[in-house]
């Protein structure tokens, strides 16, 4: 408190023009960031949590958008700057890094050239100063070789290290405020865990202050000292970090954290189990209830799969002559019973999303074998495909794009019955409202359009039409991840219910490691196209074994204040790449059983 | 069951949000407004209280503006007010039925090429960059001396001129829109190619050829006007805005008003397509709000 705070917001709130009118987005915002101090602002989609930090950059369109209160960065009032002075505070004063590492730098100038161009024209060093000083920004965010990397466009960059590239940029001016917008959203587990360390290491050689935006609960827990709490434009609750963790007031911020799936929550739990329903008026979580065993393990498993590979040719130079291929699915075996949910969790690039593609054979395996529900999947011609979609379905990732915005919700659910000739269009209008019905909307909504519903709904429509031909096993291929934590928590508990009442086996793909935990029964572990661990759920996850299901847990960020200041070291290590030359041959892998059903991949 | 409470965004239907962006563009309205008025003329022809475009007059021949005539006469001493009303049969019949001929050969097999892609695109988009690489008038004209001089005959070499434009559009859309997750949705429901491409891919790659194709109108008017005034569209006696012209060229320093009102009714029908195209372009985008 004895310090003037770098930031200070007083009463921001923000409107957009919609149709004419003035529509408030954020209203009524006040919170100052103090030196040395992250403040996280969390919140779901459609919070404005983002528009929040857009305005403090003044950086929305000014004809459609207002922006009023007041607004003090580093003593300056920015509502009161002209374009051409706010020209000089953004990237100074305060610097702004993005999510999308793969969009936020410009692809046709080397890295080296961007940096130095912000250190002259900010800093107005000479071009041999500034290849210095940005040699010495890319050692700070730890990026290898640095002086040799220098004169490296960003495609030769990952994403990891690009959001490295945009983080040194960022830090090129010394601003006093590093504000955060999702940052850390589009990498992988182990690497987001890198980048948060570094912010953290870097805000204490530094000493700037960090406002952090995220949707993470884990990410929050670990970085934040204040975090504010957002709800539909609103800051509902203000406070140090483990305050609003552990004595939470607002009914929503109960509400939220209850929903946030804890990895090592399910300790003492056998099965699969439901999230807590939260009232949302008063924030009190009923007991979830345990899903009953489903699983008949007894029998012959309702989808094997043998020895599956799957590549994909390179090919390059003038007469596109393979030159390497991409093991995307490397010798893979697993059953899957009826009742049953599998989950491949891996990192992107793992294979894991490939697997359930080649399973359908929406991709071509190389070899292998497939049975299920008795088909032999790779000898079937395509009236016999056609057939096997009868058994297995798929659930994307992306609500928004996996439902077609031409045609009505009912159209869609109904067309798989009708198309497969199972029965009259009346009896397909029933069967549609009845799956309506059971993934919890309401019939009425059949003649709807799919862009007239919230993503979850669309979610809950997207279950509905893979439901419609009584499938036994559904790929649920990311299904969740796209979706705010309470959608999220409603859909999960949707998937297990439907899992009771109609004994589905379920292939769940998935990089969150919190809801795997939550809703497997059996995990397999997926690394470079392999897997590298399988086996019960509580074994893997209380006992893992493989050094990289070990580095995975880790990693994932746990919403625990407590574990604020927690360091994993930093590393720099990068994903590898399943990417091999022709004459690669994959080496033969060895398992070691450690408990039943637990195999783990010996190096 | 739920957790936390969802609510559905408030989103106005596809076609009545389109409808009311169109509303709001006041030159699009301008030229829905010139279409009508010339579609209506057109349409009306028959009934109006206009003098038989094809009646000669040995007593009326080149008269200025007038009374008797409001758009004065021609060479041969007929009525052009008359005669401009019937030629706007021919030009707007020209524009449509060639653009419908283009679209309905070339999004076809614009959407084939997209679909498969492999040999069968290969060689679709190799023929397709060949017609694009002659001019369009010069293929228009060369198709329509091959194929006879006769109004049907214009409109098949202007359609077939116009085509490859929307093969190549047409592909373009599909392949963005063939990967998004419910084409693949759709396989894994078990579709068959000929469904998804007629249900999931052409509703939405339709947008934008609707639009090429409102603007394509406008290019096809001002084709089959360049082939009457070469003699290659309609026939005389029979009146279009292009065969007018033709014979104004002869008469420009004493009869100007002959050139004058068939110009100024090509250019603003042109107009009218192209500000109509504009308006869709704006209205069916789905990033602008």
């Amino acid at each position: 408190m004895s310090e003037a705070p770098v930031l200070s917001v007083e009463n921001l709130t923000t409107s957009f023009l919609v149709d004419g009118a003035w529509k408030s987005v954020v209203r009524d915002m006040s919170f100052d960031v103090r030196p040395g101090e992250t403040v996280a602002i969390v919140g779901e989609s459609g919070s404005g949590k983002s528009v929040t930090s857009l305005s403090i950059m003044r950086l929305l369109a000014p004809g459609s958008s207002r922006i009023e209160g007041k607004i003090l960065l580093a003593g300056k009032d920015i509502l009161a700057l002209s374009e051409r002075e706010m020209r000089g505070v953004r990237g100074n004063d305060a610097s702004m890094i993005f999510q999308e590492p793969m969009t936020s730098l410009n692809p046709i100038f080397t890295i080296g050239r961007q940096i130095s161009e912000v250190l002259i024209r900010h800093k107005g060093l000479s071009k041999q100063e500034a290849r210095a000083e940005t040699v010495r920004l890319l050692e700070k965010v730890r990026i290898p070789n640095a002086a040799s990397r220098f004169d490296d466009y960003p495609h030769q960059f990952s994403g990891g290290m690009r959001q490295r590239v945009m983080i040194a940029m960022a830090l090129a001016s010394r601003p006093k405020l590093l504000i955060a917008d999702e940052p850390t959203t589009a990498l992988d587990v182990t690497i987001q865990g890198q980048i948060l360390d570094l912010i953290k290491v870097l805000q204490e050689e530094e000493g700037m202050s960090v406002l952090f935006i995220t949707h993470d609960m884990g990410v929050v827990a670990e970085i934040a000292d204040r975090t504010i709490v957002m709800y539909r434009g609103e800051q509902v609750e203000t406070g140090p970090t483990d305050e609003v963790f552990l004595r939470g007031r607002h009914p929503y911020t109960r509400a939220l954290l209850s929903a946030v799936p804890k990895l090592g929550s399910m300790k003492e739990r056998k099965w699969p189990t439901r999230f807590p329903v939260v009232d949302i008026k008063t924030g009190e979580a009923a007991e979830p209830a345990e899903v009953a065993a489903t699983v008949e393990s007894g029998r012959t498993p309702v989808l094997a799969v043998k020895n599956l590979v799957t590549r994909f040719p390179i090919r390059s130079g003038l007469f596109s002559r393979q030159t390497g291929a991409v093991h995307a699915v490397e010798d893979i075996s697993f059953d899957l019973f009826q009742g049953e949910t599998l989950s491949l969790v891996g990192e992107s690039g793992c294979g894991k999303s490939t697997t359930g593609r080649s399973i359908m054979r929406l991709i071509e395996p190389t070899s292998g074998d497939v049975s299920l529900d008795g088909y032999d999947v790779r000898a079937l011609d395509q009236m016999g495909l056609r057939n096997l979609r009868k058994s297995v379905q798929m659930i994307f990732q992306d609500p928004f794009s996996s439902l077609n915005p031409r045609m009505t919700v009912g159209a869609a659910i109904s067309e798989p019955f009708i198309k497969h000739k199972l029965g009259s269009p009346k009896q397909a209008r029933d069967k549609t409202a009845d799956l309506l019905e059971r993934v919890g909307l309401s019939p009425a909504m059949m003649s709807r359009y799919p862009h007239e519903f919230s993503g979850g709904q669309r979610q809950r429509i997207a279950i509905a039409r893979a439901l419609s031909l009584d499938p036994k096993v559904i790929v649920a291929d990311e299904s969740v991840s796209a979706l705010d934590v309470s959608i999220k928590a409603q859909v999960c508990n949707l998937l297990l219910d439907l899992q009771q009442s109609l004994n589905l086996a379920f292939l769940f793909i998935s990089h969150d490691m919190a809801v795997v935990e939550r809703v497997s029964h059996r995990v397999a572990v997926m690394y470079l196209g392999e897997i590298v661990e399988i086996g019960p759920r509580a074994a893997v996850f209380e006992n893992p074994q493989h050094p990289y299901t070990k580095k995975l847990m880790a990693a994932v960020p746990v919403p625990d204040p407590a574990r604020r200041g927690i360091r994993r070291g930093i590393s720099n290590e990068e994903l590898k790449s399943p990417v091999r030359s022709m004459d690669y041959q994959p080496p033969k892998r060895e398992y070691r059983e450690v408990s039943e059903g637990h195999l783990v991949q010996v190096a | 069951m739920t957790a936390i409470q969802e609510t559905a965004p408030v989103a106005a239907r596809e076609p009545s949000r389109a409808w009311r962006k169109m509303k709001a563009n006041r030159s699009a309205l301008v030229g829905l407004v010139i279409i009508f008025f010339f579609t209506a003329l057109a349409v009306l022809a028959p009934v109006l209280p206009i003098p038989d475009p094809l009646a000669t007059s040995w007593s009326a021949i080149r008269k200025a503006p007038s009374a008797t005539h409001w758009l004065g006469t021609d060479d041969i001493g007929r009525d052009i007010l008359s005669r401009m009303i019937w030629g706007a049969q021919a030009s707007l019949l020209a524009g449509v039925v060639s653009v419908v001929i283009a679209v309905v050969i070339g999004v076809p097999f614009g959407l084939v090429s997209g679909y498969f892609g492999g040999w069968v695109d290969m060689v679709i988009s190799r023929v397709t960059e060949a017609l694009l690489a002659m001019p369009f008038l010069i293929t228009a004209i060369a198709l329509a001396a091959f194929l006879g001089p006769s109004l049907m005959n214009a409109m098949i070499a202007i359609g077939l001129s116009a085509m490859p434009i929307f093969v190549r559009l047409t592909r373009g859309q599909v392949l963005a829109v063939k990967t998004e997750d419910y084409v693949e949705g759709a396989r894994a429901i078990g579709l068959g190619h000929f469904d998804i491409m007629t249900r999931y891919i052409l509703p939405n790659v339709f947008a934008p050829i609707i639009v090429q194709a409102t603007l394509t109108v406008a290019t096809a008017i001002i084709a089959e006007a360049s082939l009457s005034f070469l003699g290659l569209g309609q026939q005389p006696p029979a009146p279009s805005w292009g065969s007018m012209l033709n014979v104004a060229k002869n008469f420009l320093t004493q009869a100007p008003w002959m050139a004058m009102w068939p110009g100024a009714a090509i250019f603003l029908v042109v107009i009218g397509f192209n500000l109509l195209g504009d308006g869709l372009r704006d209205a069916l985008d789905p990033r602008e709000a």
